[in-house]
């Protein structure tokens, strides 16, 4: 439930940054800036949409670990898991 | 050089040519006891007397009538009308009778006859004492029409007129009177023929005459600062133009702006426009523009006066216009 | 019909915001306007109340033309909305649909044998006057002007057509010069990270904006690379508006204006570009955003690239662009060590101002990036 949930999240963070994103093709492994031609503008804001959306607080030193949907998903899980315990 | 105005400058004119030539002599409405409704006869009377300035009756149909009479007798009449609103009620005079007896008589007759009035607005004086319809008497053939601009015109002019063998009418802007100014001790009878550029410039040419004259000279000034170099013309008579001297300016800025007072609807402007397109379409670098009067009968208070007819701004915007600036 | 830069030729009227009757202020936005750029808001310059609407919905007009007459609430003078922005008349060129070209000029391309398609007009309305013939005479072999714009193509085509024009019209009519240099960034970016870690998240800054704010006063020592060259001159603007070059998503460039740039702080300066950036790239920036420019910023560090060396977004005079801040070896005092450095480049226009002067601003530049407490 919680990886469907932040899954979802980062799915809507990006497409609100790059509206025409399917998400069906995002390559997991693959920086988001590298394949959606996201510049630090776009990447601010898809960091702040995940903190809009999951109520965390993210760290700037802490950016780089979500360049990528897969650092994503387990930098944002063990985050939330974490809010929750 | 002596400092003199506009009007001293026309009564000298008259003082001299009433005294070179006994024929000449001075009629209209208070011109003599009252000097003049702006004052340009005054003190002509007491020197010349009654016989030769001549107070008449309130019908400028009348004493215009007896001023061509009077010249078909030999004479070498001036006659005042107080403004060229009040010519109209002269109009059959003027365009039935003085323009025509030449050609009517197979030039047996002339009529070297002198007409003066004061034209246009500026000086809260209102619909009935403020209209340029010097342009109407510009349309017909067998007068010429003459407007000073400068103390050198108003004081030269009249001595040519009066040696014309035909009818000549002299515009005289009515805020022109108390412009002050430098003439020669010696000034001269002047041309009634040319065109005058009193301000040479390469950009663009604006083309007035009388009372518009020193707000286009103004406006000019404005546009220098800005890197647009304004020729000014003053066409000087309006009737017949002086079109090489126009043509030569166009030729050189290729862009024409006409300042005219009168009424954009048939105007002078109108003719001069038609003309430039009609003989120099192939040296126009943009549409031609004018500045005229609103259509409207000249308002009284001071700031719709202002606003009726034409003014710097309005003249400044138009040559920008055709130099392709905008703003 | 403002002007929204020097590529604009026409635009068409998408919506009135406002009804005859209303009342608008300085500032309000009254209609909406689709352009080559997107849709745009057009603001109103004038107190007072919307007296008549001049054009249709759906209508495309041209550069100039009067959209509304607004009537003065307490002079009871009539503006007519929108007029185009004061400083930038060579911006404000409409490029006519039909090829306007003067009698004088036509017959001067008839006797010289010039093609009129291939001269660049300067004329009320854009036409070609006899001195651009005479100029296109003058520099045959020279490549022709791009042909104007036709309307009705993609929306990125256009773009892509104006971007060209405006760019194409830099490089041939401003003698561009180009200097670079090195900036250490560790003073800034040691500020900026602590700055951030008390930052709460939404008002944490970006390195950009500091960059802009740097360039923004820098500007008060170097005057003359702040402005507008019109009609032969250079016009320094008192105000600096800095033009944030934005790269659109799926191509295409824009360049918003953040207004008075050197008087604002740096989390105004980040809510700013932010805002500017999500209404670059959602279509709905206003008039004085697309018109006020008094240079532009160009930061391609994020792709990577060492230094840009931009063309001039003209009447403007100078462009400065930032590549990406990388550690690389710098020698200090005989020691070789790894650093953040920049590099920052000037494009600025030799008619306007010299190199040296233009050295003055990158070295101002720096200066303050060494001390971004100050920002």
């Amino acid at each position: 439930m919680i990886a469907d949930d932040i899954t979802s999240a980062i799915v809507n963070a990006l497409t609100s940054v790059a509206p025409e994103v399917d998400p069906m093709s995002i390559r997991p492994g693959v920086s988001f800036r590298d394949q959606l031609d996201l510049d630090s503008m776009d990447f601010l804001n898809f960091v702040l949409a995940l903190h809009d959306r999951l109520g965390i607080d993210i760290p700037e030193r802490d950016y780089p670990k979500l360049y990528t949907f897969d650092g994503a998903l387990a930098y944002l899980a063990s985050k939330v898991t974490g809010n929750h315990l | 050089m002596i400092t003199t105005t506009y009007r001293e400058a026309i009564r000298a004119a008259i003082r001299e040519a009433l005294t070179k030539d006994a024929r000449v002599f001075l009629m209209g409405e208070d011109v003599g006891r009252y000097g003049g409704a702006y004052g340009v006869s005054k003190g002509l009377l007491a020197e010349f007397g009654p016989d030769r300035i001549r107070d008449t009756p309130l019908s400028e149909s009348t004493f215009v009538g007896a001023g061509i009479g009077a010249a078909l007798g030999g004479m070498r009449p001036i006659v005042e009308v107080m403004t060229v609103n009040f010519s109209l009620l002269a109009l059959d005079q003027i365009v039935n009778n003085a323009a025509t007896i030449r050609h009517m008589s197979g030039g047996q007759f002339s009529i070297p006859l002198v007409i003066r009035m004061a034209t246009g607005a500026g000086r809260q004086l209102a619909a009935q004492h403020a209209h340029s319809l010097e342009g109407w008497y510009a349309h017909v053939p067998g007068i010429r029409v003459v407007a000073p601009a400068t103390l050198d015109d108003a004081r030269g002019m009249l001595w040519t007129a009066l040696e014309d063998p035909d009818p000549v009418l002299i515009f005289e802007h009515q805020t022109l009177y108390n412009m002050e100014g430098q003439l020669a001790n010696n000034a001269q009878a002047v041309d009634l023929d040319r065109a005058a550029v009193r301000r040479p410039g390469k950009d663009v040419s604006l083309i007035t005459y009388g009372g518009t004259l020193g707000k286009t000279l103004q406006a000019a000034e404005t546009l220098a600062g800005e890197g647009i170099d304004a020729e000014v013309i003053d066409l000087r008579t309006l009737r017949p133009l002086d079109m090489p001297t126009i043509a030569a300016s166009v030729k050189k800025t290729r862009r024409a702006v006409i300042v005219d007072e009168g009424w954009r609807s048939g105007s002078l402007s109108a003719e001069i426009s038609a003309r430039l397109v009609e003989q120099h379409f192939y040296d126009l670098d943009a549409p031609i523009a004018r500045v005229c009067s609103a259509e409207v009968p000249i308002p009284y208070p001071k700031h719709l006066e202002d606003a009726a007819i034409p003014q710097p701004p309005a003249i400044i915007a138009a040559a920008r216009e055709t130099m392709g600036r905008r703003g | 019909m403002p002007s929204l830069g020097a590529d604009m030729e026409a635009g068409t009227l998408v919506k009135w915001l406002k009804r005859p009757g209303d009342t608008v202020r300085r500032g309000d936005i009254i209609a909406v306007v689709d352009t080559d750029k997107g849709a745009i808001e057009i603001e109103v310059f004038e107190d007072g109340a919307i007296d008549t609407l001049q054009i249709e919905v759906g209508q495309k007009v041209p550069v100039g033309t009067v959209l509304a007459v607004i009537r003065g609430a307490l002079s009871g003078n009539s503006a007519s909305a929108a007029p185009p922005t004061p400083p930038a008349p060579a911006a404000r060129e409409p490029q006519p649909a039909r090829l306007l070209v003067s009698p004088a000029a036509r017959k001067l391309a008839a006797d010289r044998g010039i093609d009129l398609a291939a001269v660049r007009g300067t004329g009320p309305q854009g036409a070609i006057t006899h001195e651009d013939v005479e100029r296109a005479a003058g520099a045959t072999g020279q490549a022709a002007a791009p042909a104007p714009v036709r309307g009705g193509a993609d929306r990125a085509s256009a773009m892509r057509a104006a971007i060209g024009a405006a760019m194409a019209r830099s490089k041939r009519e401003i003698p561009h010069y180009y200097l670079s240099s090195t900036i250490d960034m560790n003073a800034t970016l040691a500020w900026l990270r602590a700055e951030n870690e008390r930052r709460p998240m939404p008002d944490r800054l970006l390195p950009v904006v500091l960059l802009i704010k740097a360039v923004a006063t820098a500007l008060h020592e170097v005057p003359e690379l702040n402005g507008y060259w019109t009609s032969g001159a250079l016009q320094q603007s008192p105000a600096v508006h800095v033009g944030c070059a934005i790269s659109l998503r799926g191509g295409g460039l824009i360049a918003p204006a953040i207004h008075d740039a050197d008087r604002k702080d740096l989390s105004t300066l980040m809510r700013d570009l932010r805002d500017l950036t999500g209404r670059a790239r959602a279509g709905t920036l206003r008039s004085s955003e697309l018109a006020d420019s008094t240079i532009t910023v160009t930061n391609l560090g994020d792709r990577g690239v060492d230094a840009t060396f931009g063309i001039i977004y003209p009447p403007q005079v100078a462009l400065v662009g930032f590549g990406r801040i990388a550690e690389r070896p710098w020698v200090a005092a005989g020691r070789i060590e790894a650093r953040s450095l920049l590099t920052a480049t000037l494009s600025a226009d030799h008619r306007a101002s010299d190199g040296h002067r233009g050295g003055l601003l990158l070295d101002a530049i720096g200066r303050r990036l060494q001390t971004p407490e100050t920002l």
